[in-house]
């Protein structure tokens, strides 16, 4: 155990501002880390099992690794690698628990919010690490109000990714370039169409930056949304954010696919973390797609999906099995077996859902989808205010979502069960690489 | 948290000062060849001794001019420590207090019982730790002392008036004084609170009552005035209370305990008055002129922060430069809902912009949060 407290403390973190010459040994943000334990050392031994999750981050990360060799991620409780050539939280296999922010910049002012980008990568390294943020939570000076929320004081790093996008309004809002960086918004970052059957709230939709904060542990993952946020008051507000309680979706090969408030398994055919070649083709930016600064990133777009769950609840066992084109036991398509057989769309009705979505239907449109199920209480009708958040990400939107969204708008049987009630669409720029690299440092060079 | 403890040291001196009106024997330790003479006349203030171990202190005052006078004992930052006043021309007069910490104090005489007196410096040795001497901090915590007592002696006319109107009975003129009797009250309200006693008395909301607890105050005023838009005998009653219960907030304001760090903490906690009770509308519910309390809120927490920043500048530049950019945001966004010498109705205002103050109070507080460890550096 002690030997792994020191690596967990010297491996550290961060300070990817650390751009200005000083050394982890003496940088401000390293130096109390080693002084203190970190949420792992406190805990020690991570548990066990789950080794296969930590296999696939390793492999589909492409994590860089600097100084040492980061703690392997052996288990759930474990810290996944936050530098890499693409951030992790998309391939990296699908955490339990989600907490999705949104947030306005407020600021006008470029530097500002640069150095906030820099803050928020700082302690997006530590918090992923398992350590507090800054100072940490109890620190030596009490008048001052501690850095670090605390919440999170002795709980395991949980697999905590935290995944950041810019949003369209970075670049121009109310025709103003605010930034000075109108002309480098990427092509592929489009205002999403209106979709048939949308009931948009514009308080639940859109934003300048999004921070996808995924854990095993529900209050990790808040506890991060919470901190970034407090960092980034003055200079960002939240505009909303959406807790999800359970993942909808696997990235790992061969695991069962979990299921969605309607009890049904949906999207069995994603991306799995370890399929490269589907990666490179249809999540991440190539050099060829560009802009340069996106190379290495992908596309999110998040949907706030409504589920009419109480009239879904009504309805015969036979009518969800054809609206979905699955059974309901097993998840396997009409007519076949196990969950993972490859599905014959033609046995399944014209307007059930998996034919619909599937590539074979929208001329090989393939997404990697990440979304949660969520229940935000009830909603003053005896109805509880549940469904999915569902998250994509994708190469290009143009040729993923909208084409996709634009069939099952027209004609998904599930329309009559569902409502999309938020929408935002985000570029998430590649991974940062290193100490001196921060979220978005090339968009802004 | 409350930034300000009003002071055992104070309690115990009013007690004291009670026990010398009243005339009553005192129990005392010191002999009377301990005790410090002072001797006020119209233009001196002569003290026998200037150094004295820290402990249980009389001190016999002869006033040998013409003019009325009274005698105050400061610690730093001129909280008074004890002080007695109407000492007629050619009488005596004694006080008594415990002095527990060690350091710098002045005894003022001040012939006419006005101004900040003829100040003599003293020296108090042994007993607990001495607080750090910081000229500096301690001015500004002399002069933010001035400024609470200015708050609270300009609310006296501007609520007595509020008072009057209640009293007569004429609702639509009580409305118009209603808001502007709370301003000084607002700008100050840390320092008010940590009397604890005459808060509850005179700020409670309906659901802030205790079991048993007689609402009074601004807000049951507020209450008859907008919702129930009569006046009955109680609220005349009430009125006079509430003139009462601020005429001892007037009273004891030069008591409290004031630091740099409870300053600092003050003008935090005075945002988060504005973050928990007026961007909510919560507070001014019934008459919706919680943008007044607002401006009043923000006002207070200026005043702490410009008497600090000198020094926090000096241990946190970065800090200074952010807080003063906050304040000025703040100010301007809420000065777009000026109407006229107040503010719009709160009740007017809607929820998107409901949203821009509440963010644009994050964006200050949360810098704010950091003054007190700035000046405790």
């Amino acid at each position: 155990m002690t030997d792994k407290t020191s690596k967990t403390n010297t491996t550290d973190p961060t300070d990817p501002t650390g751009s200005t010459g000083t050394t982890a040994a003496d940088s401000p943000e390293s130096a109390p880390a080693a002084a203190k334990p970190s949420r792992r050392s406190v805990l020690g031994w991570g548990g066990a099992g789950l080794a296969l999750g930590a296999a696939v981050a390793g492999g589909t990360a492409t994590a860089l690794r600097l100084g040492e060799d980061a703690a392997p991620a052996a288990s759930a409780g474990d810290a996944v690698p936050f530098l890499g050539e693409h951030q992790a939280g998309i391939a990296t296999p699908v955490q339990d628990r989600l907490h999705f922010a949104a947030f306005d910049v407020t600021t006008t002012d470029r530097a500002a919010l640069v150095k906030m980008l820099q803050e928020w990568t700082a302690a997006a390294a530590r918090m992923t690490a398992g350590h507090e943020v800054g100072e940490g939570a109890v620190q030596d000076n009490d008048e001052l109000p501690p850095d670090d929320t605390g919440e999170a004081l002795g709980l395991k790093p949980s697999r905590l990714t935290l995944t950041f996008g810019v949003g369209p309004g970075l670049f121009e809002k109310d025709g103003k370039d605010r930034f000075g960086i109108r002309d480098r918004r990427p092509k592929a970052l489009i205002d999403l169409p209106a979709f048939p059957g949308d009931n948009l709230d514009a308080a639940r939709s859109g934003g300048d930056l999004c921070v996808q904060a995924c854990a095993d542990d529900p209050q990790v993952a808040v506890h991060a949304i919470r901190n970034l946020a407090r960092i980034g008051m003055g200079k960002v507000a939240i505009r909303w954010s959406q807790l999800g309680f359970g993942k909808t979706s696997s990235t790992t090969p061969d695991a069962q696919t979990p299921r969605n408030m309607m009890g049904f398994k949906d999207g069995t055919r994603n991306i799995a973390g370890t399929e490269t070649d589907r990666l490179g083709k249809h999540v991440w930016v190539g050099g060829k797609e560009g802009p340069d600064w996106m190379v290495g990133g992908s596309y999110l777009v998040a949907r706030r999906i409504r589920m009419h769950i109480e009239t879904w609840d009504r309805t015969s066992l036979a009518e969800q099995e054809d609206v979905f084109g699955r059974d309901k036991a097993e998840g396997a398509p009409v007519g076949k077996q196990r969950e993972h057989d490859e599905p014959l769309l033609k046995a399944m009705k014209p307007d059930a859902h998996v034919r619909l979505a599937h590539p074979d239907s929208n001329n090989g449109v393939t997404i990697l989808r990440r979304g949660y199920s969520f229940t935000d209480g009830t909603d003053g009708l005896g109805r509880l205010d549940a469904g999915l958040f569902f998250i994509a990400y994708q190469k290009d939107v143009r040729d993923g979502f909208v084409p996709l969204q634009t069939n099952l708008a027209r004609n998904d049987a599930l329309n009559e069960y569902i409502q999309h009630v938020g929408s935002a669409v985000f570029a998430v720029p590649p991974g940062v690489r290193d100490k001196g690299d921060w979220w978005a440092k090339a968009l802004f060079a | 948290m409350r930034a300000f403890r009003s002071s055992a040291i104070a309690a115990v001196a009013a007690a004291a000062a009670l026990t010398a009106v009243s005339g009553c024997a005192e129990k005392s330790d010191s002999k009377d060849s301990d005790a410090i003479k002072v001797t006020a006349s119209d233009d001196k203030c002569e003290v026998s001794k200037t150094s004295f171990p820290a402990g249980h202190i009389k001190i016999n005052i002869e006033n040998a001019g013409s003019k009325v006078t009274e005698v105050y004992v400061y610690a730093a930052g001129d909280r008074i420590v004890t002080e007695r006043e109407n000492i007629g021309p050619k009488t005596k007069a004694e006080i008594t207090a415990t002095i527990k910490k060690s350091g710098d104090y002045e005894i003022a005489c001040k012939p006419g019982m006005k101004g900040d007196g003829i100040r003599q410096k003293i020296t108090v040795t042994g007993g607990g730790k001495a607080e750090k001497a910081n000229p500096e901090l301690d001015k500004a915590v002399a002069e933010y002392r001035k400024y609470a007592q200015a708050q609270a002696d300009e609310t006296i006319p501007a609520a007595q008036k509020f008072a009057d109107a209640v009293k007569s009975g004429d609702v639509d003129e009580a409305k118009k004084l209603y808001a502007v009797s709370r301003i000084g009250w607002e700008r100050t309200e840390p320092v008010a609170e940590s009397f604890g006693d005459i808060d509850p008395k005179v700020d409670v909301r309906e659901d802030g009552l205790e079991k048993d607890q007689k609402w009074t105050g601004w807000h049951k005023l507020e209450k008859s005035l907008w919702d129930e838009k009569k006046i009955d005998e109680d609220d005349k009653k009430l009125a006079d209370q509430l003139m009462t219960d601020l005429k001892d907030w007037q009273k004891r304001v030069g008591t409290a305990e004031i630091t740099p760090t409870s300053m600092a903490n003050g003008a935090k906690e005075l945002l988060d008055e504005v973050a928990t009770g007026k961007v909510t509308g919560e507070e001014e519910r019934y008459s919706h002129t919680d943008l007044v309390d607002f401006q009043a809120n923000v006002e207070g927490a200026e005043k702490s922060y410009e008497l600090l920043k000198p020094v926090a500048a000096k241990s946190d530049a970065a800090l200074v430069t952010e807080l003063d950019k906050q304040f000025a945001a703040l100010k301007t966004l809420l000065g777009e809902y000026r109407d006229g010498d107040s503010f719009k109705a709160y009740d007017s205002v809607g929820k998107d912009d409901r949203k821009k103050l509440s963010d644009a109070v994050n964006a200050l507080a949360e810098p704010l949060s950091k003054l007190a460890g700035a000046v405790a550096k």
